[in-house]
C-alpha cells in the first residue's frame, strides 16, 4: 500500500539515471583496481625493498593481495616478521 | 602544426565512424587539408559515410605492406576537394597493420595534412593499439549508457598507459527527454565518473541515419542537430571556444509547471 502511495508521488523509486550512476561508480572502482599480476609482483618486491631496511621478514609467508568490496578496494598485507634490525 | 586525432571508444557502435566522418568535412568545410585513415581492418565503413565507396583503387593495408604510395590509395572527396580518404581492407583482417607501420605512415602524411583523423575499431586488442599509436590527441566517444560509459573508462585507462596525455570526450545519443525525466545518465554524471575534458554533447538525431543512408555526413545538413553538435566541436577542436548547446528540449510538462511556477 504504502509503496503504491509512494510510487503515485514519484517517491519510491529511484530514477533508473541515478541508479545507473551510482552503479557505474562502484564498477568503475573494481575495474580500475585491477592490476596484472606483474604490477602485483612488482609491488611485492618494492614493499620487501622497504621494510628489509628496518626488519628482516618472512619472504615466502608473505602475502599481499588487492580485497574487493561491495563498494571500496583495500590494499591488504599480510607479511610476518622474523626480527627486527637495530635502529641506526 | 599538423594534428594527429584518434576516435576511439570501447564499445562498438557508438558513433566513432560517424564522428570521424562529420568532423572530417567540418575541419575541409573549414578550409583545412584533412586526411581520413581507417583502421578498421575488415570492417570498411567510413567511405560509406562520406560516398566514396565507388571510388576505392587501394587499400590502407596495400600501403602500410609497401605495395603502393600513400598518395595513390588517398580517394578525394568530390565535394569537399580538401577531405581525403585512406579505406582499408575488406578482406584482410586487423594483424595485417601493425602500430609501427601506422607510425611511419602518419609521420609521412604529416608533411602534407593539417589533420588526419583515424578511425579506430573497437575494443582494446591489436586493432586499438595500431589506431592509437601515431596520434597525439584522442577522442573517446561514448554513450548515456552504463556499460558504453564503463568501457569509455576502460579505454581512458589504456590511453594513459600508452602515454597519450590530449584525451577528451564525446558524449553521442543523449536523449534530452530522458534526461529532463531522469532516465539517462546526464553529463554532470558522466563528467564526474570519467573526469576527462568533454569537447562535444551530441543529441540522438534521425537526420543521422538520413545522413549515412546519402554517404552526406549530417554536419552538411543545415536542420540537424547533431550536425550543428558536430560543427560546434569542430570549433572548439579549432581553439574556438564555443558553449554547449543546451539539450534540454523542455516538454509540455515543464513548460505548464514553470508556467505556474513550480519549477
Ligand atoms: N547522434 C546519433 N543519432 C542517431 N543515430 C546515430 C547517432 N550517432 C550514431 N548513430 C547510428 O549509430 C550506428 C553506429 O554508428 P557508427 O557506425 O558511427 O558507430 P561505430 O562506433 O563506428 O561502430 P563500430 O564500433 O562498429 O565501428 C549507426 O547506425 C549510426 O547511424
Ligand atoms: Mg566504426
Amino acid at each position: 500500500m504504502l509503496d503504491v502511495l509512494k510510487r503515485v508521488f514519484g517517491m519510491s523509486e529511484k530514477k533508473s539515471g541515478t541508479v545507473a550512476k551510482e552503479r557505474l561508480q562502484v564498477v568503475l572502482i573494481h575495474d580500475r583496481a585491477s592490476i596484472s599480476p606483474e604490477i602485483m609482483e612488482k609491488i611485492k618486491e618494492e614493499i620487501i625493498g622497504v621494510l628489509s631496511k628496518y626488519m628482516n621478514i618472512n619472504r615466502t609467508e608473505m602475502e599481499i593481495s588487492l580485497e574487493n568490496d561491495s563498494d571500496s578496494v583495500a590494499l591488504v598485507a599480510n607479511i610476518p616478521v622474523n626480527s627486527m634490525r637495530h635502529a641506526k | 602544426m599538423s594534428q594527429i586525432i584518434v576516435i576511439t571508444s570501447g564499445k562498438g557502435g557508438v558513433g566513432k565512424t560517424t564522428t570521424t566522418a562529420n568532423i572530417g568535412v567540418g575541419l575541409a568545410m573549414r578550409g583545412n587539408k584533412v586526411a581520413l585513415i581507417d583502421t578498421d581492418t575488415g570492417l570498411r565503413n567510413l567511405d560509406l559515410l562520406l560516398g566514396l565507396e565507388n571510388r576505392i583503387l587501394y587499400d590502407l593495408v596495400d600501403v602500410t605492406s609497401g605495395r603502393v604510395q600513400y598518395k595513390k590509395a588517398l580517394v578525394r572527396h568530390k565535394k569537399y576537394e580538401n577531405l581525403y580518404l585512406l579505406p582499408t581492407s575488406q578482406i584482410k583482417d586487423k594483424s595485417a597493420v601493425n602500430p609501427e607501420q601506422l607510425v611511419k605512415l602518419c609521420e609521412e602524411m604529416k608533411k602534407e595534412f593539417d589533420f588526419i583523423i583515424i578511425d579506430c575499431p573497437a575494443g582494446i586488442e591489436q586493432g586499438f593499439k595500431t589506431a592509437i599509436a601515431a596520434a597525439d590527441t584522442a577522442i573517446v566517444v561514448t554513450m548515456p549508457e552504463i556499460s558504453a560509459v564503463r568501457d569509455a573508462d576502460k579505454i581512458i585507462g589504456e590511453l594513459g598507459r600508452a602515454d597519450k596525455e590530449n584525451v577528451k570526450l564525446i558524449v553521442n545519443r543523449i536523449r534530452p527527454q530522458m534526461v529532463e525525466k531522469g532516465d539517462m545518465l546526464d553529463m554532470g554524471d558522466i563528467d564526474e565518473i570519467l573526469s576527462v575534458a568533454c569537447i562535444g554533447q551530441i543529441p540522438d538525431d534521425e537526420k543521422v541515419v538520413v545522413a549515412t543512408n546519402r554517404g552526406e555526413p549530417a554536419i552538411t545538413m543545415s536542420d540537424s542537430v547533431a550536425g550543428q553538435a558536430y560543427k560546434n566541436i569542430v570549433a572548439r577542436l579549432c581553439g574556438e571556444n564555443v558553449p554547449f548547446l543546451k539539450p534540454q528540449k523542455e516538454g509540455f510538462f515543464a513548460r505548464l509547471k514553470k508556467l505556474f511556477g513550480l519549477l
